[in-house]
């Protein structure tokens, strides 16, 4: 069987003997009998080399593709070396949370770092050390607009479905209403929005490009929150911030966002990254861990976790959120990333995402494959088709996972990482798939 | 040291992508970013160098002693991590056909298995990304439960004084009250005060077990039947499950569902404040109101369930932190049947080996056989010499020891509660509780030489209060 245990059972004897005990079931002697196991149904132990093996064979049976056409929420893009590297350091990976702070700096001024970064690439004042992922800071950004007598948050219908049903638990969990604001040709009908908008209205939250890739207009939805006295929240894609108006220029109050984007694996879904900033004006509602700089005794700058008078280990059933982790190596992956990348690698990446999707979505285009939607996008789209899993099967057998069906289209989501030539080839095989 | 920002110039950069093999196009002016973006501008050799700086500034599991209670810092064994990052776990999409991710849904599902298996439970959910994530989750479960029952006046959750601050925090997230109730003078939950608040408006009570204290809830039969009785479910908040694996489940003590801490119990790392990952079991009542999706078998293969009408929905996108619940796999298939049993039994030796040795100095609050963890109190020593929880876990920093948790739980004042893990060596506690009776005989020779410590840090202690004051969250240039 495999252990970590470095106690010897010679050493074992001697605290034993140290405690005036037989044996080490006396030491559980407090625990009722009608509760003890004998034996627990689990598989022997086993050596290093043969859990390798039992977990690498389970590793097998998933497929990996070369080429991805998919995103709806997860994204491939290129991770930088220094990346991994930098999250690969010991200390980074088996560290606390840093209540300690004299002998946390290090991790305290890393996240400090990423909350400077994650202000500047959305455009807002302030932002908490991260949560667990986009979904779940959308919930906690709308639980951040909750007053008293304002007890109804709006979403658009164009929102990423998992970010929807995760607003949904949360709400329904406060007893707060959610209204799903309808579409209207892949965007927010801002005219429907217009007559759903009433005095209870707490907030409105659209997601920016769109789940269908779509640009929205959220200067315009931003300024009907407003009018009706609700706060306005955009969820962002962090990469497709690099060139469009960001959510400090869009007037937004709040801005969370899905980090995965920013140097994270995929990893069949997690763990990721939620990025969460607001304005100073609602910089105390922020829920979870922040750090702050101070000065230590002698004046020297040091780093702090603060505002925890806002937290649970202090408010307890006060508290509005009980938020008191972050995903803190993901941020410091993410951190890596746009430091890596910097101001113009960020921009290079968002222009050629959004070039090469704009060439697939053409060529697609020019073999019969429409696009369900007019006007800009960014590394997403929808072209019709009524039949997509011929098509997607073709592109399956040559090693290329294509886009997400969807109700009566395919997503499709271009990187950095899609070549021309694989784009050729996505074209050529449709073309192929679609002439049977 | 510098921040990054002061290390940047312009100019600098990485060279990291090829240049743009098809036309380049461009947003509409109307659409388009006008403020500039004030990342770093770094070459690869300074990142590296800026990193490493800050590394050198963190404290790990790898770099010493952590005996941070209620936290398990055990072990982080390097293969669960290697094995999370294998290619055919790391590079599959969470959206790709469920015939071409059977490994990852079988890696799901024996987990589940495995996990059910140690804490009595019927069924688990990997959707919530953190032991108070894992909370919220498990309230909304018995929240449905009435729910679905038409139970609608249960609006009360019981919560013990010495439970986790995140246990009444999750029961306001729900719309619930939380009662909370004193615990007795032997520090558990005490029966007639538990009788004496349930009631028709009793949905559920949370209960830790082994308690922050370190005690197990010798009458735990009876209080889960109190409850179950009065029409309310029972919690099991997982935190300190590493007492007792292998040697009794809550789902035998009448828990009708928990949460476990996969980056406590079952060896995931910490990550400086996460990732971790906070699975939520359940027995088979409560198995329609899981978070969706749930894997299922069918055939030789698995797939994913959507259609779940009575579930309380998503909390999370996806699956959860599945290369953390990867890392908890490779983790129970390594220790296996006996080694589970060894760790508690182990971690349980450790705490009382290091309790009885300091409680010849140190007031330990409720002085019995601990579990895994055992809670020490300073009050004597601040009332006669001035000296606080505070100062001792700052001392300790300098003799090279992660201070253990402080003033918790809030029913011991000035706490110091201290869990050393089953992975620690003798000797590695020895020199711990040498250096706590050594700063103890310091705090009563020479009080004041503790107030300056810690001493050997890039920065002494840190002025809380003005960072709280005149928050500065961001570089501002």
């Amino acid at each position: 069987m495999g252990s970590y245990i470095p106690s010897t059972p010679e050493q074992r004897r001697e605290m034993l003997n140290f405690l005036g005990l037989s044996d080490t079931d006396a030491l559980f002697d407090e625990i009722p009998a009608a509760v003890r196991v004998n034996a627990l149904d689990l598989p022997k132990g086993q050596s290093e080399l043969g859990v390798r093996r039992q977990m690498e064979a389970m590793a097998a049976k998933n497929r990996v593709f070369p080429t991805i056409f998919r995103g709806a929420g997860a994204y491939r893009h290129y991770i930088p070396s220094i990346v991994k590297s930098v999250t690969s350091k010991e200390t980074f990976i088996t560290t606390y949370t840093p209540y300690q702070a004299e002998m946390s700096q290090g991790v305290l001024q890393s996240i400090f770092e990423y909350q400077t970064m994650i202000c500047e690439l959305t455009g807002m004042d302030v932002s908490n050390a991260s949560t667990y992922d986009g979904a779940s800071a959308a919930a906690e950004a709308v639980a951040m607009c909750r007053e008293r007598k304002r007890r109804v948050a709006y979403i658009s219908a164009t929102t990423q479905p998992d970010v929807i049903d995760t607003v949904r638990t949360y709400c329904w969990a406060a007893g707060e209403e959610l209204v799903i604001v309808p579409e209207k040709d892949g965007r927010t009908d801002t005219e429907a929005l217009s007559t759903l908008l009433n005095d209870e209205a707490a907030c409105v939250y659209v997601q920016q490009p769109n789940y269908y890739g779509l640009v929205e207009d959220c200067e315009a939805i931003g300024q009907m929150a407003h009018e009706a006295g609700a706060k306005f929240i955009m969820g962002i894609n962090p990469i497709a911030a690099a060139v469009l108006k960001s959510p400090g220029e869009c007037g937004a109050d709040i801005a969370v966002g899905e980090g995965q984007p920013l140097g994270l694996s995929l990893s069949f879904g997690g763990p990721y990254l939620g990025f969460m900033t607001a304005t100073k004006a609602m910089m105390r509602k922020l829920p979870g861990r922040i750090v702050g700089e101070t000065t230590d005794k002698e004046g020297n700058r040091a780093y702090v976790l603060t505002l925890q008078a806002r937290e649970q280990h202090i408010r307890r059933e006060k508290a509005s959120s009980n938020l008191c982790s972050n995903q803190a190596l993901c941020a410091l992956a993410a951190g890596v990333y746009m430091a890596a990348m910097g101001p113009e690698g960020m921009k290079q990446v968002a222009t050629q995402c959004m070039s090469k999707a704009r060439y697939l979505a053409a060529g697609l285009e020019g073999i019969g494959l429409h696009r369900a939607h007019t006007g800009e996008f960014f590394h997403e789209f929808v072209t019709l088709c009524d039949h997509p899993q011929p098509l997607l099967d073709a592109l399956e057998q040559a090693g290329i996972l294509g886009g997400l069906p969807v109700e009566g289209g395919i997503l499709w989501c271009v990187t950095e990482m899609n070549t021309k030539d694989e784009m050729d080839r996505v074209i050529e095989i449709c073309r192929e798939a679609m002439a049977v | 040291m510098k921040l990054i920002f002061e290390k940047s110039v312009p100019g600098r950069r990485l060279s990291l992508l090829p240049d743009c093999d098809v036309p380049v196009c461009k947003l509409p002016e109307s659409l388009r970013r006008t403020t500039p973006i004030g990342l770093p501008e770094m070459s690869e050799n300074e990142l590296s160098r800026h990193y490493s700086a800050l590394e050198r500034r963190s404290f790990g599991v790898n770099n010493g002693f952590y005996p941070l209670g209620s936290c398990t810092m055990k072990y982080n064994p390097r293969i669960n991590d290697e094995m999370s990052a294998l290619p055919g776990f790391a590079d599959i999409h969470p959206l790709q056909p469920v015939h071409t991710v059977q490994g990852a849904l079988e890696a799901l599902a024996l987990a589940e298995q495995l996990l059910c298996e140690i804490t009595g439970m019927d069924h688990m959910t990997f959707q919530p990304a953190a032991g108070a994530h894992g909370e919220l989750t498990g309230i909304l479960l018995i929240k449905r439960y009435h729910a679905e029952r038409g139970d609608t006046e249960r609006t009360e959750i019981i919560v013990p004084d010495s439970a986790h601050g995140t246990n009444p925090a999750t029961v306001s997230m729900t719309g619930m009250t939380a009662v909370s109730i004193e615990s007795g003078p032997d520090g558990r939950v005490d029966l007639d005060k538990l009788k004496a608040v349930v009631g028709p408006k009793t949905a559920g009570l949370m209960l830790t077990n082994p308690n922050t204290l370190g005690l197990f809830e010798k009458d735990i039969l009876e209080i889960t039947d109190i409850i179950h009785k009065a029409g309310g479910l029972v919690y099991y908040d997982g935190a300190n499950l590493n007492a007792i694996m292998g040697i009794a489940r809550p789902g035998d003590m009448g828990f009708d569902c928990v949460h476990l801490n996969l980056h406590k119990t079952f060896s995931t790392p910490h990550g400086g404040g996460g990732p971790g990952s906070g699975p939520v079991g359940c027995k088979d009542f409560l198995a329609p109101y899981l978070p969706r999706p749930v894997v299922e078998k069918e055939g030789e293969g698995y797939t994913l369930d959507y259609e779940r009408p009575l579930s309380i929905g998503r909390i999370k996108t996806f699956y959860g932190n599945f290369a953390i619940v990867l890392r908890a796999l490779t983790y129970v298939l390594t220790l296996g049947r006996e080694g589970i049993k060894e760790a508690s039994t182990q971690a349980v030796l450790n705490a009382n080996y290091m309790r009885k040795k300091l409680s010849e100095c140190y007031d330990i609050a409720y002085d019995y056989t601990c579990m895994h963890e055992f809670v020490m109190t300073l009050s004597g020593l601040k009332k006669e010499k001035g000296i606080t929880a505070a100062d001792i876990a700052k001392a300790l920093i300098d003799r090279g020891i992660h201070p253990p948790t402080m003033y918790f739980p809030l029913i011991v004042p000035e706490a110091l509660m201290i869990e050393p893990v089953e992975t620690e060596s003798k000797e590695t506690m020895d020199e711990a509780i040498e250096a706590l009776l050594d700063i103890y005989k310091v705090a009563c020779a020479d009080p004041e030489s503790l107030h300056a410590a810690p001493l050997t840090t890039p920065v002494g202690r840190v002025d809380e209060t003005a960072a709280a004051r005149h928050p500065k969250l961001r570089y501002e240039g």
